[in-house]
């Protein structure tokens, strides 16, 4: 050591005062600097890092735990499995199948194939190509998913490709590819395809309700998704499943009281009648009177719900609930409802509708041609328009509007469907004289198709009005007395001489078993806001068995454009076909046995009658 | 007949077999190994440098089968390695010191030229250029330097009067100034500093007086900020920046010195036993087997491997230290205590990057660190200080 300190620093004189021992370790200091730099740079080292290695490992050990396991952990969704939607039979119309979806994560695909180029992957990796291997799997090009990775470089997350199909999904999982993960959804299927597709409605991809009871119900069906912590690696590989925070709670089950058979029957018979008159669009509700609850809701047209490129805003309408019309002459019982009810009338009163028009208000309402003195059953058989509006100048606008409301027009209806319409019934004191008159032959109010159903289902069920339901009813709710049961149970009898050979509608007539019903066909408000002469449309509203209801069907077939444009024609026949399958299928046994006088049908095309301007059948 | 005339030893092994006396006797075992006790005192080595040098090797095996997910082939190549590289050292034990010095103008002459020939010519490889191509072996002359350096400086120093008379000084300086200038030009400010930094511990070991080391702590001050703005350059800067903040770009510059602060971090004080590191099995950790290695160990033994660990490395400088304290020769002092604090510069460096307290820069752990380069010019080194260590031995006792 003598050498390393230059000879002239240790020749140094002692100074005297060199007494304490502090003084002599400074003069020692002096005279072996070097050492001391060299000892101290040592010592200096060596305090630095263990310094450092203490403040890490244990004054702020807690806080890079916290931070490694941020980095190592990822929880993972469990995604909840949505309830299936049945049929009042417990049928399927809407299941959850599991499916994968293949994500990748571009942040650590870069950063993989970086330390690739760099040769610094570590040996545990083996894999091929990720995006190459990726590429083949889902049968992309190469390119496309190159450029995903590439416009995506900041993100953490992107979906490639969304519901494969298992086996699949299985390959891919494998691979074991870096940056790129499996998510394990449920892709929604509906066997029941178009035939219900516009009331149930669809999820998105990611499995929420878009439409239909699908959305309404969303909360109900969806279930709440689970949490699971996964051990993962720096390249987003699943290393280990280190165990479920949150099991998934899975959605309820949601039985409807559609009967699918009724349904599929109620569905290709108006699509039939629809295609046949190559109308715009038709819907039909199909209710159980007692209850309230709807056995089938058709619309056409319709879409594959199993196929979202078939879908179009105009095709996922349901037309029964999202659609307003006016509903003409299937008011007219309504009418006649409130006519007994105000205590005036009685079934044998006459009207004189001579000379087949009348004035009103400086409007001419005009029946198809004279029909003379009628009753109020020749009223509702011949659908005189004239009869109808000289009750109503009888009883006033109240009673119309009283009774109106009682059977729940203009008012929601209560099944919470996304986009339901409550229809317009405007305040009785708005009305005109004329407007009167026009709201008991149906002008000048709106209503959907479920509500006249509804409102039908009160008249065949002694007045009593139940709210309806799409849902499967176990316990009948309670009723609102809509109008007296005898009033109500006289118009239901009324009502058969509409199907009569003598009525606008002998094509609704089914063999065995006596029906009411009434037709509707109203002139549709064009563009311009004035009535059109060539669009029309036609309602036909009946029940069945009219000795003792059970069923009522409703139908609406919008702008016929091939052959006749009346109700009687048109939705009369698909009411036929329709209620004439319930009846067999629900083994509803018939009132009119064939024992009885046949029924000859002379003539059965109805005279056409020639609407007013604001006329109807 | 083929197999047989495999089987029997050429003649001149069986005549050297032979001359112990028959092949199996005991009287042929003992004069062998009499015969080969003898060779092995004649080897010339430190055995205490060689204990500490082994059990960190061994402890660099060690933490390594961790590191490479637990390949027994990583660990036959890496042992391997340690075994040619501890075998270099002793041949390099084995040759006079003299031998150091007198080709040391010479190599350092032609390690400049080369770095010029870089600086004209030289390949680029990750934005730098640093490699010389020869067409049969490309390599980085600044390498050499590391040690080409020390030797250089001694050897100048050594003839001269000491202390350093102030022309003399001035002159080393140059000799230091002109390859440091000439690496800093590849850019490669790491290989740099390690170059100059060896230089100048020779000249401080020469007994400079403290004035001119004062002189030279205010000058590196004053040049620190001069440094920043007109010599390095931006990766550089980013890399000092995000020392003081590595969150600020955890995916980008500060991921390496992140991921390893919470290795260590998280390895507490026993750390999480051997091969349970999540931080390096789990791939966060990058160049787990090479440059951070520390990073590994200390998340698996905890700072009481740390501080075995330190304790061996500061073990070998203390006696390089020693070596230097007792050896004869002035040239071979001032080299092997220059040699002694470079290899501390080297752990501290590396070991500072690992622990987040100085910016990343890519200076292996000595015998811990997978590498080839920086491991042949860290086993020579050590080889040097065993031949000036048994220099001494050979002119102080006859043996």
């Amino acid at each position: 050591m003598s050498r390393v300190s230059p000879v002239a620093n240790q020749k140094r004189p002692m100074a005297p005062v060199a007494n304490g021992r502090l003084v002599r370790l400074l003069l020692w200091l002096g005279g072996h600097w070097r050492t001391a730099i060299v000892s101290g740079l040592f010592v200096l080292s060596a305090v630095i890092l263990l310094g450092r290695a203490v403040q890490l490992q244990v004054s702020e050990q807690g806080f890079y735990v916290q931070q490694g396991g941020d980095r190592q952990q990822r929880a993972q969704v469990i995604p909840a499995h949505r309830g299936m939607i049945t049929d009042r039979n417990g049928e399927p119309l809407a299941i959850s199948v599991p499916m994968d979806s293949v994500w990748i994560n571009p942040m650590e695909l870069i950063k993989f194939y970086a330390q690739l180029n760099a040769g610094a992957v570590s040996m545990k990796i083996k894999d091929r190509d990720p995006i190459q291997t990726l590429a083949e799997f889902l049968s992309l090009p190469k390119a496309n998913l190159q450029a995903l990775v590439d416009s995506n470089r900041s993100k953490q997350f992107i979906y490639v490709k969304r519901q494969l199909r298992p086996s699949l999904a299985d390959q891919i999982r494998a691979a074991k590819l870096p940056g790129v993960g499996l998510q394990r959804e449920y892709q929604r299927f509906y066997p029941a395809g178009d035939a219900i597709a516009p009331l149930i409605g669809f999820t998105n991809i990611d499995d929420q309700g878009q439409a239909g009871l699908e959305a309404s119900y969303n909360n109900y069906l969806a279930g709440t998704p689970g949490q699971r912590l996964i051990l993962k690696d720096a390249y987003g590989h699943e290393v280990d499943d280190l165990g479920v925070i949150k099991e998934a709670q899975p959605g309820h089950n949601l039985a409807l009281s559609i009967d699918r058979r009724l349904q599929y029957l109620t569905y290709s018979e108006l699509a039939k009648g629809v295609a046949e008159h190559q109308a715009e669009f038709g819907s039909a509700v199909l209710m159980n009177v007692a209850t309230g609850e709807v056995l089938a809701m058709a619309s056409v047209p319709s879409f594959n719900p199993n196929n979202r490129a078939s879908m179009t805003p105009a095709l996922t309408r349901n037309r029964a609930l999202v659609d307003q019309f006016e509903p003409g002459s299937s008011m007219k019982p309504f009418t006649i409802t409130s006519a007994l009810e105000s205590g005036r009338w009685k079934p044998s009163n006459t009207v004189n509708t001579s000379p087949g028009w009348v004035r009103i208000g400086g409007f001419t309402i005009r029946d198809h041609r004279n029909y003379g003195v009628l009753d109020l059953r020749g009223i509702l058989e011949k659908s005189s328009n004239v009869g109808a509006s000289h009750i109503a100048e009888d009883i006033g606008g109240q009673a119309i509007w009283t009774t109106f409301h009682a059977f729940g027009f203009g008012q929601d209806t209560g099944v919470g469907f996304p986009g339901e319409v409550p229809g317009k019934l405007e305040d009785w004191r708005k009305w005109s004289v004329s407007g009167t008159a026009a709201h008991s032959y149906g002008y000048g109010l709106s209503v959907t198709t479920l509500q006249l159903a509804t409102a039908y289902a009160a008249l065949a069920d002694h007045g009593r009005y139940v709210q309806p339901s799409l849902l499967k009813v176990d316990v009948p709710g309670t009723f609102v007395q809509a109008a007296p049961a005898n009033d109500a149970d006289t118009v239901v009898s009324l009502l058969q001489s509409v199907v009569s050979p003598l009525g606008t509608a002998p094509k609704a007539q089914i063999s065995g078993f006596q029906i009411a019903g009434k037709t509707g066909t109203s002139r549709m408000i064009g563009t311009d806001g004035s009535y059109s002469k060539d669009n029309y449309n036609t309602v036909f509203a009946g029940i069945a068995p009219a000795s003792d209801p059970r069923l009522v069907l409703v139908i609406v077939v919008t702008d016929p454009q091939k052959g006749s444009y009346y109700a009687g024609d048109v939705a009369a026949p698909i009411f036929h076909n329709i209620m004439s399958g319930a009846l067999r299928m629900l083994n509803i046994r018939p009132d009119n046995l064939p024992n009885e006088p046949p029924q000859i049908t002379a003539a059965s095309t109805p005279v056409p009658i020639k609407p007013a301007k604001a006329g109807g059948t | 007949m083929a197999i047989k005339f495999a089987l029997k030893p050429p003649k001149a092994i069986r005549e050297c077999l032979h001359r112990n006396g028959p092949l199996g006797s005991g009287q042929h075992w003992q004069r062998t190994a009499a015969q080969t006790l003898a060779f092995v005192r004649r080897i010339n080595y430190d055995p205490i440098l060689l204990f500490f040098l082994m059990l960190i090797a061994a402890i660099g095996l060690v933490a390594g089968y961790s590191a490479s997910d637990q390949s027994v082939i990583w660990v036959e190549k890496s042992a391997f390695r340690f075994a040619l590289a501890f075998l270099l050292m002793l041949a390099i034990a084995q040759i006079p010191q003299r031998f150091f010095f007198t080709i040391a103008p010479w190599l350092f002459g032609f390690v400049v030229l080369l770095l010029v020939a870089v600086y004209l010519f030289g390949d680029i490889g990750k934005g730098a250029r640093r490699w010389l191509d020869l067409g049969f072996i490309r390599f980085q002359p600044a390498e050499i330097l590391k040690l080409g350096m020390p030797m250089m400086l001694a050897w100048f120093l050594a003839k001269r009067p000491l202390p350093p008379r102030f022309f003399d000084v001035v002159l080393a300086l140059m000799l230091i100034a002109v390859p440091t200038i000439l690496i800093i030009l590849q850019p490669d400010l790491g290989t740099a500093i390690l170059v100059m930094m060896a230089g100048l511990f020779v000249l401080f070991f020469a007994g400079l007086s403290w004035w001119y080391v004062l002189g030279f702590g205010v000058a590196v001050s004053a040049a620190a900020p001069l440094m920043w703005f007109y010599v390095m350059h931006d990766y550089q800067k980013e890399r000092v920046l995000t020392l003081f903040n590595p969150m600020a770009d955890p995916l980008g510059a500060g991921y390496h010195t992140i991921q390893s602060m919470i290795a260590i971090g998280s390895g507490g004080v026993w750390g999480k036993g051997w091969l349970q590191g999540t931080q390096s099995h789990l791939n966060f950790l990058p160049e787990g087997t090479t440059d951070f290695i520390l990073a590994v160990y200390a998340e698996e033994f905890g700072l009481l491997g740390l501080i075995i660990l330190f304790g061996l490395y500061l073990a070998v400088i203390w006696r390089g230290l020693t070596i230097a304290a007792n050896a004869e020769s002035t040239a071979g002092r001032m080299l092997a205590a220059a040699i002694s604090m470079t290899f501390l510069v080297y752990v501290f460096v590396n070991a500072g990057m690992v622990i987040g307290i100085l910016p990343v820069v890519g200076v292996p752990l000595p015998l811990m660190s997978y590498g080839g380069t920086a491991l042949v010019t860290i086993m020579i080194a050590l080889g040097m200080l065993m031949s000036i260590r048994t220099q001494r031995s050979f002119l102080g006792h006859e043996r």
